[in-house]
């Protein structure tokens, strides 16, 4: 689930021994490297330091708090601690039904986050309006704002929301991450 | 059910009265003999408590809508239904902002859901809709899934596009 595992070489570029391969892993007067891809570096950082803004609007509050505490724990992927102030955070989280009337703020939420960000539809209103289809509601809130991970679920259980996080933090580590600019 | 405030509102009302319908004495009543009718309620009979205006619409009706009223007593514990006919046309009813203070929000509800105009309410701006919203939506000729978005919408992303 984690991606590939990044190779250990010593300084000559031959593969470090593995402590569990059953050569004795010998001690070298020089540092070993790690050589990866910049991106796979930097995706790799920042897949374990996901700072939620939770958008709570509806009954998936109760269930983003169950896992969120101890019994759960999404403190184990780096992504416990929510930040109230979007400038802060990097993944929104939008828990529950957006309506129509709510929709300017949680755009205006999501343009107040600071790059790199991703958005979690959690719960099925928030991923396509579930059983709400009238004048009141949002139909999905991947019609105002870009989506990178749907949990469906009425309300989603905790498995499925830590389901979610992993494969979120395999689309980071598998994804680019311009820094400084487009080529680098 | 036999309290003797209902006994009496019997009496006293006993032209309109449908009787206790689901446990709550219904009374019809002509929209002009409203107010006065309420006041009556409040002062003679303690109901002190105004719950809520809503209405029905009944589209083939000539009489379109039912606006219903609900009162209630905290001295005697009883509740007591009001409903009146106004037309589809133009329909008003007489405000009771002067009985009740809480009845400046659940009017501007009313308002926002039906288009019923209160003859006297200062404010009838939408309260649970948005400015700028065309119609009213729980009429029965609303669209039902017709929506009147605040935000654009966005072309259809990757996971909708199969």
């Amino acid at each position: 689930m984690y991606g590939k595992r990044l190779p250990i070489v010593d300084a000559a570029g031959s593969p470090a021994a593995q402590a569990s391969g059953g050569s004795t892993h010998t001690k070298h007067a020089t540092f070993e490297y790690l050589t990866t891809r910049k991106d796979e570096l930097v995706g790799w950082a920042r897949k374990f330091s996901l700072f939620p803004y939770p958008f709570v609007t509806a009954c998936c509050a109760m269930e983003f708090m169950a896992v969120s505490a101890s019994a759960y724990d999404t403190d184990r992927f780096g992504a416990a601690l929510p930040r109230f102030s979007p400038r802060q955070a990097d993944l929104l989280m939008v828990v529950g039904t957006v309506t129509q009337k709510q929709a300017p703020i949680l755009l205006k939420v999501y343009e107040q986050m600071c790059e790199p960000k991703w958005v979690m539809a959690f719960g099925v209103c928030a991923s396509t309006g579930g059983f709400y289809q009238n004048y009141a509601s949002l139909p999905g809130i991947d019609r105002i704002i870009p989506v990178d991970i749907y949990v469906p679920g009425c309300p989603p259980r905790p498995e499925m929301v830590i389901d979610g996080i992993m494969r979120l933090q395999e689309k980071i580590a598998n994804g680019r991450h311009p820094i400084v600019n487009e080529r680098f | 059910m036999s309290l003797p405030v209902l006994d009496q509102l019997q009496q006293h009302f006993a032209v309109a009265s449908r009787g206790i319908q689901h446990g709550v004495l219904v009374f019809e009543l002509d929209p002009d003999a409203l107010v006065s009718t309420v006041q009556q309620l409040r002062d003679a009979f303690g109901f002190d408590l105004f719950l809520d205006v809503t209405a029905v619409d009944w589209p083939d009706a000539a009489l379109r809508f039912e606006v219903v009223y609900h009162l209630y007593s905290t001295i005697h514990k009883v509740r007591v239904r009001l409903k009146l006919r106004v037309s589809g046309k133009a329909p008003v009813v007489d405000t009771l902002i002067s009985l009740y203070g809480s009845a400046h929000y659940m009017e501007r509800e009313c308002h926002d859901m039906y288009g019923i105009r209160f003859r006297g309410n200062p404010d009838l701006r939408p309260i649970l809709l948005y400015e700028g919203f065309v119609g009213h939506p729980l009429r029965k000729d609303y669209p039902k899934q017709q929506e009147q978005p605040l935000v654009p919408y966005l072309p259809p992303q990757g996971a909708l596009v199969r």
